[in-house]
């Protein structure tokens, strides 16, 4: 009985940390990019600007809750909530620390390539429903995209597993113990970091929205809370990648001195800002570009890496 | 690659420059005598209105917001029977600055006219007059025009002979 | 056709045009002023320089003034010759040197010739030092405004005042460059074209008065074509509105009806849909004894939902002022049986007549153009000059017509003005009128004489018997009639195209027989004659052609039984009708409603008062005296509760149950039942385009594509902008959205080309400078023409009239500012009207002992009126004259015999 309730405090610490700090990045972000553009963000409404997430909260939940009579109304619906449910899903097997994590499955990692494999659903029939012609190409473009880079994701991983010798995320995370991933899996991490940011459609790869051409893409035709989730679900895109680079080359909740759990937060929180600091530098590629990339570098690339690695592996015995 | 390196590492480095957003509106900023803000009527050294609604503002206003009714003084001055400018339309281009011919409109450096009611951006001509010259401080239409008013005859404005006998038969 | 090459590209030209006549036809732009194309070429302004060369070989070329260099076959010219273009800029640049800086303040600014000009020469910066020179201005009346600083030194105005249009007291004066235009002193200008100055002027020397007390510029101005309604001519006209009230009339190019130019009236009498009589809200009186109280489109409604019941006795009382859809509308609402013109019997019998000749007769109907062309003319009867004005400007150009050979005999081109006046030497052709007083033309009348409205119709059938030869007709008048007769008709008979002129003006129906009689004997003689008849006001043909029940019927109709309704559409019936008859008329019903644009006598009386749109505010298709259904669409929409009348009718259909009502949603629906149900208006449907009609899916936009002010105008009423209204009765939309390019020539609202901001961007419609309009001349003639065997022409001939010596004959003396109802509620026009009076003869009043002034006392059968004396030059012994249209309340059916005594004490 205990044990439930353990379990049960970690699934809402983990869940209420997420959906905190994905809120919390509405605000973080913001001011972020004004740093880095010499200006200062929204510093306004409560001690520097935080409570500027309550008032665009509040903003979002009050505003029209509309549905375009030509949209398919139930995928219309349907669509938001599914980004949200499957980057909500892979918190579940991230090891936060030693003790904090919802569960260990043998096969935490193919779990989170399973689920942020299904989160191109919620993007395709959401630009599919609304019925119109930017949410469309959005939604084709965010379809194409993803299915391309999930492949080179799944890839640059194989590297880390055949290091570790397990899908497990804890032991994963255990086996770099004496040295962190990102030495030997490199070339691993830097495929995984791209493919990370095209997974979460983030600037500078986030071609499926390109307001400057598709109005914004595959949330067109979204207000209100049903565009919200949109947005939570960027933001916890986010950080579902920066705590799996964190997991998987950075040694996770590893660290001198402090606790795990925040070792953990520390190293996450380093590669959020380093996300936002990608928004703030680059420029959008063309969809071509993006293309190419994906098939003509990442995917030689990666495949290298899963040489070089067995290589050695096999040559160490 | 080294360029997008590169191009991360000094955006990076922004956060250490000084920041250009000015605090407004605990900081102003100054603004230039020719800054593009509230748009004023002006009037002639004498004191007379400068406008003689000639319409050229209103249609040069790419936001059509600008609505007057030219009339005329038993003096044979022409002035706005009404003036009325829609400021929640307004983009302040200066167009209307730039088509006047009596330098009568003018836009002034204050932009500070936020209204809880869009209503209350609708701008009559007594909203609008003021009672100078404005940035042009000699300029006096009606010294120029060869149209007589009240106070000045033909022949009286700037750069013109005395009025032409017709009866007279001498070259 | 001749081959000229402009630039060295070869264009084909018509033969006998000179070059800027063609070079515009073709397309190119130059720039002049001088030139008009109704007044042809003088050379006055040295504006439209080209550059000539001999031959190929010629490379220096000479400059020649375009407007006065025929284009011969194989003139070889440039346009864009670096020499005539400084040429042509220096031209500009000199004739600014004294032109003031006033366009701010100048109503011709933004659609000004001179700025147009100047702009395409590319002069921009004055060089002249020195001072400018000035002149005082002077009054010209209340319709013409006078600025001379702004001159130019074109000419065009004296040509066109003096020349063209006959006035005397507009001239040029002084001499160098002092030269001044304007009258020998401040007065009101004579001339009853004056007002075409405004156009004609190049710059704004001469503004429209009455514009100036709500000036606007023309890019603001809602405009769309309408017809003009002051008379039965049918001129085209522009109409121009801006924040619900109408601005200006201007002249509406129909290359066979008015071309160029309109009357005073026409151009100043639209003051009345500005108008403080305005109708502007339903009302109605709840009992007989009580005050008309103002109610609610919607409740008045409800309020005829009480008495147009089924089975309802109602009568209705067309109007010829108001528009065939309006008064099918009405014949529809109360039945064809119970449907009369509000018209009197005499005059409904005169228009009956005019019918019948026009369509029956072997000579077709004239168009203004016809008359312009005619080389001889009779006029038998009318005062056409203020009857009907624009038809005294066509034969002023008809008198030169026949005196045109001299000059095509000493080989000097028709376009050359000035040279074809001197070798005319103010001779003109044959114009012949016969009239009960002295009118205005006669100053150019070949032969003149006066005579009762009996002795006029015995002179037509004279001449009709001369010219066939003693066959038919009277013998024909002794003594100074007699030679006049015979004159009028060895012209007509050695014209090509004689033209008869007659109507209702001088009240007798013999007279239009006469007419007709003379222009069958022409058409028998192998001439290509025509005939024209004057009617009085713009539908009264359309009326005429519609019922022949006249307001004597009406009146029977209300005395035979009882009847509960009637229904009166624009119409006065106290200007019809004497007064006690029509009071009469109006007690045997128990309701009286009246649908009406202005506070007249009868919507005084009225049950119901209905506020109807004036021409400016509704469409609709007028038949003009030509038998021409021209259809005038609506400028703007009215405040309030102000609705077409077609639209009241269709809803008291509605109300009365019959299926019209419903089914008549928009006035095409109206058009095609009418053509449908009388077959003489089969064509008015092809008239204008209709209501669905669309260039490229678009409108034709009312409001000019720079209109302003769109988020300003009622922004004081609220700041969100109302959408614009759609109109579901014509192609035009009531605002700047729709196609900007030419519309079709029904649909043309203003005349604007890019670079050509006045008035003269005109050229650029028309198919060739002052040729027909391109996609041909609004308007369908609904007459066809008769046949030489015709029966309609045997009649009576009247005896010769005899004097009384108690009484007199009291005929209408017509007066183009006062005479016709509905401009005369424009303030302007209303001042220059005069009051009622009585005219008398010289002789007249030597015999009664009176002179000038004096009061008389004038008393018909039940009436009687004491009235001022004004002498009448030329009325014969035995006649005497009342202003048309101008007596106060009262009507006396003209012509009449009455007694005069001279008041005593007074």
């Amino acid at each position: 009985m205990s044990g439930m309730i353990e379990k049960l405090l970690i699934v809402g610490i983990v869940l209420g940390g997420a959906l905190f700090i994905a809120s919390g990045l509405i605000w973080l972000e913001r001011r972020l990019l004004g740093l880095w553009q010499d200006r200062y963000g929204p510093n306004r409404v409560g001690p520097f600007g935080t409570f500027q997430v309550v008032a665009d909260m509040i903003k979002v939940f009050t505003k029209e809750d509309w549905v375009p009579p030509f949209a398919d109304k139930a995928v219309f619906v349907i669509a938001p909530a599914v980004i949200v449910a499957t980057i909500l899903m892979p918190f579940a097997v991230i090891p936060f620390a030693p003790a904090l994590q919802v569960i260990d499955l043998n096969v935490g990692l193919l779990f989170f390539l399973a689920m942020s494999a299904l989160g191109v659903y919620s993007v395709t029939l959401a630009g599919w429903s609304s019925a119109s012609k930017y949410s469309l190409l959005g939604g084709l473009r965010a379809a194409a995209q993803m299915l391309s880079y999930e492949v080179f994701m799944g890839l640059s991983l194989v590297g880390v597993v055949l290091l570790s010798g397990s899908f497990s995320l804890g032991r994963i995370v255990e086996a770099q113990q004496g040295l962190w991933f990102c030495i030997p899996q490199f070339f691993g991490l830097v495929v995984f970091v791209i493919a990370g940011v095209a997974e979460t459609h983030r600037l500078p790869f986030d071609l499926p929205e390109a307001e400057s051409e598709l109005v914004a893409g595959f949330h067109s035709e979204y207000s209100g809370m049903k565009f919200g989730m949109f947005f939570v679900g960027e933001y916890l895109g986010v950080t579902l990648i920066s705590a799996m680079i964190t997991t998987l080359f950075f040694g996770g909740w590893m660290g001198p001195f402090l606790p795990p759990a925040v070792w953990f937060l520390i190293k996450t929180f380093f590669f959020i800002c380093f996300f936002i600091l990608l928004r703030a530098s680059l420029p959008r590629p063309r969809y071509d570009q993006l293309m190419a990339l994906g098939w003509k570098v990442m995917l030689p690339l990666s495949l290298m890496n899963i040489v070089i690695t067995g290589g050695i592996l096999l040559a160490r015995g | 690659m080294i360029s997008i390196i590169r191009t991360i590492w000094k955006v990076f480095l922004h956060q250490f420059r000084k920041r250009v957003t000015i605090q407004y509106p605990e900081e102003r900023a100054s603004l230039a005598p020719r800054w593009r803000g509230r748009i004023i009527l002006s009037r002639d050294p004498d004191g007379g209105e400068r406008c003689v609604a000639c319409y050229l503002c209103a249609a040069a206003c790419p936001v059509d917001c600008i609505s007057l009714q030219a009339t005329e003084d038993e003096n044979g001055r022409r002035y706005p029977e009404f003036f009325r400018i829609n400021f929640s339309r307004c983009i302040f281009c200066g167009f209307c600055e730039e088509a006047c011919p009596t330098y009568a409109i003018q836009l002034t450096p204050d932009f500070e006219m936020a209204e809880y009611n869009r209503r209350n951006l609708v701008y009559e001509k007594e909203d609008l007059l003021i009672s100078g010259p404005g940035k042009y401080p000699e300029y006096n239409f009606y010294r120029i025009a060869g149209l007589a008013i009240s106070g000045k005859d033909k022949g009286e404005a700037e750069n013109e002979s005395a009025p032409v006998d017709v009866k007279g038969l001498m070259p | 056709m001749a081959t000229i090459f402009i630039d060295n590209a070869p264009y084909t030209v018509k033969d006998g045009q000179n070059l800027l006549h063609a070079c515009l036809s073709l397309g190119f732009n130059i720039p002049y002023f001088c030139w008009h194309p109704a007044l042809h070429s003088v050379g006055a302004c040295r504006q439209c320089a080209v550059k000539q060369f001999r031959d190929e070989q010629d490379t220096r070329g000479k400059i020649v003034m375009s407007c006065m260099t025929p284009a011969a076959e194989g003139t070889r010219i440039s346009i864009d010759d670096p020499d005539v273009k400084r040429f042509r800029r220096s031209v500009i640049e000199w004739l600014m040197t004294n032109h003031p800086h006033d366009c701010p303040v100048c109503d011709e600014g933004g659609e000004c010739h001179l700025q147009d000009m100047t702009v395409m020469t590319g002069h921009d910066y004055r060089r002249f030092r020195f001072r400018k020179r000035t002149y005082r201005n002077q009054h010209l009346g209340p319709l013409v405004n006078h600025e001379m600083n702004r001159c130019i030194q074109c000419y065009r105005c004296v040509r066109f005042y003096r020349d063209y249009a006959g006035g005397r007291d507009l001239d040029v004066f002084a001499s160098h460059n002092h030269v001044f235009f304007g009258r020998h002193a401040d007065g009101v200008l004579d001339n009853e074209f004056s007002g075409n100055l405004v156009e004609v002027c190049p710059t704004g020397v001469f503004t429209d008065k009455t514009f100036k007390e709500h000036s606007t510029r023309k890019w603001d101005l809602q405009t769309a074509p309408t017809v003009c309604v002051h008379c039965g001519l049918g001129c085209n006209t522009i109409a121009g509105e801006r924040y619900g009230s109408l601005r200006r009339i201007l002249n509406r190019y129909n290359h066979e009806v008015n071309g160029y130019f309109i009357c005073d009236r026409g151009r100043f009498g639209y003051g009345f849909v500005n108008s403080g009589e305005r109708i502007r809200t339903p009302m109605v009186r709840r009992s007989k004894a009580g005050k008309m109280e103002p109610i609610s489109k919607e409740d008045v409604l409800k309020h005829l939902e009480g008495m147009l019941y089924f089975g309802a006795r109602v009568i209705g009382i067309g109007s010829p002022r108001a528009s065939l859809e309006s008064n099918f509308s009405l014949m529809t609402l109360v039945g064809r049986e119970h449907f009369f013109a509000g018209i009197p019997e005499q005059e409904q019998g005169l228009i009956g007549r005019i019918v019948d000749m026009l369509s029956e007769g072997p000579a077709p109907a004239a168009s203004l153009k016809d008359a312009e062309e005619a080389d001889a003319v009779l006029v038998l009867g009318e005062d056409i000059a203020n009857s009907a004005p624009r038809l005294s400007l066509s034969l002023r150009q008809a008198a030169l017509n026949k005196p045109m050979e001299i000059a095509r005999k000493m080989r000097i081109p028709e376009w050359s003005d000035a040279a074809v006046r001197t070798a005319l030497q103010g001779q003109r052709g044959p114009l012949f009128l016969a009239t009960t007083a002295v009118t205005k033309l006669e100053e150019i009348a070949s032969g003149v004489v006066h005579a009762a409205p009996d002795d006029i119709a015995r002179m037509g059938f004279g001449v009709a018997r001369e010219i066939e030869g003693g066959a038919r007709g009277a013998a024909l008048p002794a003594g100074e009639m007699s030679s006049f007769a015979r004159a009028a008709a060895d012209a007509l008979k050695n014209a090509e195209r004689p033209l008869v002129v007659a109507g209702t003006g001088c009240g007798s129906e013999a007279v239009i027989r006469a007419a007709a009689q003379a222009a069958r004997a022409l058409c028998s003689a192998g001439k290509e004659a025509r005939l024209l008849y004057i009617v009085p006001e713009c539908n009264t043909l359309g009326l005429g052609l519609m019922t022949r029940k006249h307001l004597g019927d009406a009146f029977r109709a209300a005395g035979a039984g009882p009847a509960d309704i009637v229904i009166i559409l624009e119409n006065d019936l106290f200007r019809r009708a004497d007064e006690t008859q029509v009071k009469e008329f109006f007690r045997g019903f128990r309701q009286v409603i009246v649908v009406d644009q202005v506070r007249t006598g009868t919507t005084r009386v009225a049950d119901v008062l209905l506020p109807a749109c004036t021409f400016a505010e509704s469409q609709g298709t007028y038949v003009s005296s030509e038998g021409r259904a021209q259809r005038s669409f609506k400028v703007y929409l009215p405040e309030g509760d102000i609705r077409e009348s077609w639209r009241w009718m269709a809803d008291m259909a509605e109300i009365a149950g019959r299926p019209e009502g419903k089914a008549w949603r928009n006035i095409d629906h109206v058009v095609k039942a009418l053509a449908e149900a009388m077959p003489v208006f089969e064509g008015i449907g092809h008239a204008a385009p209709q209501a669905g009609f669309r260039v490229n899916g678009l409108r034709i936009p009312r409001q000019s594509h720079r209109a302003s002010g769109r988020t300003a105008v009622s922004a004081d009423m609220d700041v969100h902008e109302p959408k614009p209204p759609v109109d579901s009765d014509s192609a035009f939309s009531f605002s700047m959205e729709g196609y900007e390019g030419m519309p079709p020539p029904a649909l043309i609202q203003r005349y604007w080309s890019p670079g050509w901001n006045s008035v003269q961007a005109l050229n650029k419609f028309q198919e060739e400078v002052a040729g027909p309009l391109r996609g041909g001349d609004p308007g369908v003639r609904l007459l066809a023409q008769g046949s030489l065997e015709s029966p309609a022409y045997s009649g009576e001939i009247p005896p010769p009239f005899a004097a009384r010596e108690d009484s007199w004959l009291l005929v209408p003396l017509y007066h183009i500012f006062g005479s016709d109802e509905l401009s005369t509620f424009s303030p302007v026009i209303a001042g220059l009207a005069p009051g009622p009076y009585i005219g008398i003869g010289e002789a007249d009043m030597k015999r009664l002992g009176i002179s000038e002034g004096d009061a008389v006392v004038v008393t018909l059968p039940g009436l009687s009126r004491v009235l001022p004396v004004k002498k009448i030059a030329g009325l014969p012994q035995g006649i005497a004259g009342m202003p048309a249209g101008l007596m106060p309340a009262g009507w006396i059916g003209l012509p009449a015999w009455a007694e005069m005594v001279k008041k005593n004490g007074g």
